[in-house]
């Protein structure tokens, strides 16, 4: 029921920004901004021959890059939330490559790792390390220290602490970080999808707009932002299925 | 058999130390029942986390059945005052998580658990989060998962502050119902001098600050079928009560 009424919110999104490019298009009436109709249908044309191709390409590689973030971030969040001496050691680090802007290293990475897969998604991992490791460290300090007691009572070893407190404690803020990197990680995916390969949303739309096709790069773009809701999507599903309990 | 001798303990707070408990002195028997009554800020909450294995800085000997206090070796059922629930953990998985970390391998307890949630009145609600609890319901799952232990101690700190009068006969006959069944030994935190009357073999009467013994007193009247409705419970409770005020008021 609820899952139902969400899908309908999601709709009337759809809908209203339809409605809004509509109105524009239609005030300025130059081919630079083609009314969503001619853009959804050619949309469905290429859908298949084109956009499946470089769509997958993208989504390969934003996954990748938080799938890395997430096997490295979490433990290390974890560890230096729970143990003071990994915090006192890894945080002056963290906060001094935190704030480097991660693009000013790509023509490096380019040069040391590649025009390849590589240097992309670890653009990507750049960009959502540092606000996981930092979301699940807080995460797990503000866990007041009353919870620990029942497991210490029980003599719990780390890896039952680990399973029972730490994660499921850390889990809404962990996802809160995703949310906010994901928004980044996909502008910055677009930019380096321009450099070094042809595949890719970013270079489906770059090459589009060369060839002077706004009616593909309309596309591209349309195809870009439902990723993105996709994505978003994903992350609330999740938030909604492991962290309910924090609604209640 | 619990064995607390010498026992000092002292907080670390903004630079200073401060003395919250100071020389005590306490045994109980193996499956003996204490019930401590103390005025707030006087150490019983300090008291039991000593004994749970949560507060490993103090000085002097604390000892069960002449080991020291280890909880990965021993079986310590401890209730905090805040009931300890896990906000993420429904009440089914609050219960076992007990008997889950500490009794590894052989891990069906479901009819135990069904019987404790019948008798503790949790049945409908196990599929709520702790958040959709009253504190009386809380109090009830955190019962239920150190009874589902079975444990060599049970501390419970106020255990049955959050429940209504009636409710708390009920549980309190359940938690002597296990005590018999299992003879654990006990050592509850209360504020009621009934409560210390019907439910401890010892009384623990404690004053601060810093906490310290006042008086011991065996309880002539615990374990007395409906005991609470004799003339004898009325009286030595207004005793006790006497004592105690005049014994807090130095
Ligand atoms: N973590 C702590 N740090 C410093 N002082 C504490 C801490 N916990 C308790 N105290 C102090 O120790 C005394 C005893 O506390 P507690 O054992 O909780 O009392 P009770 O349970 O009898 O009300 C109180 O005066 C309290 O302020
Ligand atoms: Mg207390």
């Amino acid at each position: 029921m609820i899952e139902q009424r969400r899908g309908v919110w999601y709709l009337y999104g759809i809908l209203i920004l339809f409605t809004l490019w509509y109105i524009v298009a239609s005030l300025v009436n130059l081919p630079i901004i083609p009314t969503p109709w001619i853009v959804m249908k050619n949309l469905l044309g290429i859908f298949v021959s084109k956009i499946l191709i470089h769509g997958s390409y993208s989504l390969w590689r934003i996954v990748a890059g938080v799938i890395l973030a997430v096997i490295i971030g979490v433990p290390a969040g974890l560890c230096m939330g729970y143990f003071p001496k990994w915090d006192r050691a890894l945080s002056p680090i963290v906060y001094l490559t935190y704030p480097i802007p991660k693009i000013a290293l790509l023509p490096i990475m380019m040069l040391l790792l590649g025009l390849g897969e590589v240097s992309k998604i670890l653009m990507i991992f750049l960009i959502i390390i540092f606000q996981v490791i930092i979301a699940v460290r807080d995460g797990v300090k503000s866990i007041p220290k009353e919870t620990y007691y029942p497991l210490y009572s029980l003599g719990a070893t780390f890896g039952n602490i680990f399973r029972e407190i730490l994660i499921p404690a850390s889990m809404p803020k962990f996802l809160t970080s995703i949310r906010v990197a994901m928004a980044t990680a996909i502008s910055v995916l677009f930019f380096t999808e321009t450099f070094g390969t042809e595949y890719g949303m970013g270079y489906f739309i770059m090459d589009a707009w060369m060839r002077v096709n706004y009616l593909e790069m309309y596309s591209g773009i349309v195809v870009l932002s439902c990723m993105g809701l996709v994505l978003f999507g994903v992350i609330d599903y999740l938030d909604r299925k492991i962290c309910h309990w924090q609604y209640k | 058999m619990i064995q607390i001798k010498n026992l000092n303990v002292t907080y670390e707070a903004m630079g200073e130390g401060y003395t919250a408990l100071e020389n005590i002195n306490l045994e109980l028997g193996a499956g003996k029942t204490c019930a401590i009554i103390g005025p707030s800020g006087c150490g019983k909450s300090t008291l039991l986390k000593v004994l749970a294995g949560i507060i490993k800085k103090y000085e002097g000997v604390v000892e069960i059945n002449g080991q020291p206090i280890t909880p990965m070796k021993q079986k310590i059922g401890f209730i905090p005052q805040n009931y300890g629930l896990l906000p993420w953990k429904n009440v089914y998985e609050n219960i076992r998580l007990s008997a889950k970390i500490k009794n590894k391998k052989d891990s069906d307890h479901s009819r135990e658990l069904d019987f404790f949630v019948q008798q503790l009145g949790l049945a409908g609600l196990e599929g709520r989060y702790p958040g959709e609890l009253s504190g009386g319901q809380q109090q009830r799952v955190a019962l239920a998962r150190s009874f589902l232990l079975k444990p060599d101690l049970l501390l419970m700190d106020e255990p049955f502050s959050a429940l209504d009068a009636m409710t708390r006969e009920e549980i309190q006959n359940v938690f002597l119902d296990v005590w018999r069944k299992y003879s654990v030994s006990t050592i509850l935190v209360t504020h009621y001098v009934e409560e210390a009357l019907y439910l401890g073999q010892k009384i623990v009467i404690l004053s601060g600050i810093p906490g310290s013994i006042s008086t011991i007193i065996d309880n002539p009247l615990f374990g007395i079928d409906d005991i609470r409705n004799h003339q004898d419970f009325f009286q030595l409770s207004l005793a006790l009560r006497k004592m105690i005020k005049e014994d807090w008021s130095k």
